[in-house]
């Protein structure tokens, strides 16, 4: 701001006008300092209310399928394990289904139709967790015991992974739902993408007589790779936390089940079923400690996805 | 190079083109589905008992979850009080006077982090912030874990929507010799106005659905809520706790508040899609 040419007169405005800028200038800077404090709170926090089993079970606590409360013996073997597959069967199923529902409101459907189902898409990842988790143990499990679960068992039956009685509830029904809902967050993501690779780009393929599969695979996929990868695992994140549904229709069990018709449990969902009623200290601290692992985990894959966007749109100089 | 035959170029092109238009079909269908079964069972758990009285002893019919909804709303509205002052403040800073510094760069990537971390995480923070030292499961628990997960998407949407408003009124406000806080406060936020309250709303939104960080920090209680210093009663621990008893009454109850959080939920979501929209075009 020019000072030079003030009068005497306004020095004494100016001043206040100043100090009122200082102070605002510090509210603000205290408030955005207080969300990477927030972060690492979170961290140190986990660690230390996890301290007592770390110093109990040492690594044993990521190796060990023991999960019994009256002797109070600990591992996190059948959380972590569970967690994964869970996380990967949504992948395996939510990511083609996304990218061909970003090429869909990309390239097929016409402007008003995109908007109106893009509208819907986005309303699937508002519903709450738990109204997933209602839907999923009432109306969709049974749905899976009585159809899917037989389909599958008489088809592909001869692979260990879909034998057993079709209960519904269990690791396969959970990573389904899953992918329902981080279906949203990466078909938002991939198709801002797809809309963003530059018109001229494409229209050069149009123009050589490729079609619209061609097009996709060979110029809008390969031009936005790095950001495709980036919300996909952006999606893995969303995944690997999600705690509500994944609790009401995995089955909660602690032992690893080959089948994925079994029941099992992620480290999201011990911590919801059995944080309130644990009494004992170790007990708690085992739970916190699943806890500081989910952490570092998502703190892993979050910081992953956020390199890779960021670098796709620096090199688009776009946004953020 | 050898061209490929047409007719299989067009088939591949034909079959990718049906399978995008059938997960469009699948993915509108399951919302369709969700939203029909909570609506057709949500319904008839409601009446007048319903939002006026207390849960009744377990197996016991009758009663409602009155104390459930007062807790929500209490516990939303405080969260968001904390939060959205907090959230401005800093996308104040990330948006007008942060310019790049390494402070920024950490805020914006600590509030994605954050946002995409898992609800129950917050949750136990909040159990070992406030749980642990006050000795017992109460009302502030659950609000500062609310708060939390606000926080940094209130941040970032006032960052972005600040972003939006043109240069040139802050410069002509500048001109006029206006200080810095007047002009984010009188020119830029007016201007920004409706995308800040759909921020808001947004967020609001999101945090009136959690669960999970409630489950060890509000927990849940069958009386009136008479202080937050106590457990206190919400609606979705409320669903949690009754869609595992074995009363059908309280199952009934379940699906009722179901209804009323995603009834609440998706109109606040559709409200401001609308609005936003309106504003872009």
């Amino acid at each position: 701001m020019p000072t030079d040419s003030l009068t005497i007169s306004d020095r004494p405005v100016q001043q206040a006008s100043a100090r009122g800028d200082r102070t605002f200038r510090r509210l603000t800077v205290a408030s955005a300092l207080l969300i990477p404090l927030l972060m690492g709170g979170i961290f140190l926090a986990l660690l230390h209310q996890s301290l007592p089993a770390l110093k109990r079970f040492g690594f044993g606590f990521l190796t060990s399928q023991q999960w019994n409360p009256v002797t109070e013996n600990f591992g996190a073997l059948s959380s972590i394990y569970g967690t994964l597959v869970s996380t990967l069967i949504a992948m395996v199923l939510a990511v083609p289904l996304s990218l061909a529902l970003a090429l869909f409101l990309v390239e097929l459907a016409p402007p008003r139709l995109s908007r109106v189902v893009g509208t819907i898409i986005e309303l699937l990842a508002a519903i709450p967790s738990i109204i997933y988790g209602m839907w999923g143990m009432f109306i969709f499990a049974p749905f899976m015991a009585n159809y899917i679960q037989p389909a599958l068992g008489k088809t592909l039956g001869w692979l260990p992974l879909f034998q057993g009685p079709p209960m519904g509830i269990g690791m396969l029904t959970a990573g389904i739902i899953l992918a329902f809902m981080v279906l949203p967050f990466i078909c938002a993501i991939t198709r801002d993408i797809f809309s963003l690779v530059p018109n001229v780009v494409k229209e050069a393929a149009f123009g050589m007589g490729a079609t619209t599969w061609e097009v996709t695979y060979k110029v809008t996929i390969p031009y936005g790779l790095v950001g495709i990868i980036g919300a996909v695992f952006l999606g893995l994140g969303r995944a690997l936390g999600e705690t509500m549904a994944v609790t009401f229709v995995i089955g909660n069990s602690h032992r690893i089940s080959t089948s994925l018709f079994g029941a099992g449990n992620t480290i999201a969902s011990t911590l919801a079923n059995e944080f309130s009623e644990a009494t004992k200290a170790m007990y708690v601290s085992s739970l916190i400690e699943l806890g500081l692992i989910l952490f570092i985990i998502s703190y892993a894959v979050q910081m992953f996805s956020q390199m890779l966007l960021k670098r796709m749109y620096r090199s688009w100089s776009v946004g953020l | 190079m050898k061209p490929r035959p047409a007719a299989g170029r067009r088939l591949a092109n034909l079959v990718v083109s049906s399978l995008a238009t059938g997960s469009a079909l699948l993915g509108m269908l399951i919302l369709a589905w969700i939203v029909w079964v909570v609506v057709s069972r949500g319904l008839g758990a409601f009446n007048l008992a319903f939002f006026t009285q207390l849960p009744t002893p377990p197996g016991m019919e009758g009663g409602g979850l009155a104390n459930a909804i007062v807790g929500t709303l209490v516990m939303t509205l405080l969260a968001t009080l904390v939060a959205v002052p907090l959230g401005l403040m800093a996308g104040v800073y990330l948006a007008e006077f942060a310019q790049g510094s390494r402070l920024a760069d950490n805020t914006r990537f600590s509030a994605n982090v954050l946002i995409g971390m898992p609800s129950i995480i917050i949750g136990i923070f909040a159990y070992a912030l406030v749980v642990v030292p006050l000795g017992r499961f109460s009302g502030y628990a659950g609000i500062v874990a609310l708060a939390i997960i606000m926080l940094p998407i209130a941040a970032r949407t006032t960052e972005d929507m600040l972003r939006l408003v043109p240069n040139t009124l802050r410069e002509a406000a500048l001109a006029l010799g206006a200080p810095r806080w007047r002009i984010t406060l009188s020119i830029v936020f007016r201007a920004a106005k409706a995308g800040l309250i759909t921020g808001i709303l947004l967020a609001v939104a999101r945090v009136s659905g959690e669960t999970a960080p409630l489950l060890f920090t509000a927990l849940n209680s069958p009386y009136m809520m008479t202080s937050l210093g106590q457990p206190t009663p919400n609606l979705t621990v409320t669903i949690f706790n009754y869609a595992m008893s074995p009363y059908p009454d309280w199952q009934q109850k379940a699906w009722g508040a179901s209804l009323l959080i995603t009834g609440g939920v998706l109109a606040l979501t559709l409200f401001t899609r609308h609005t936003l929209r309106e504003r872009k075009t």
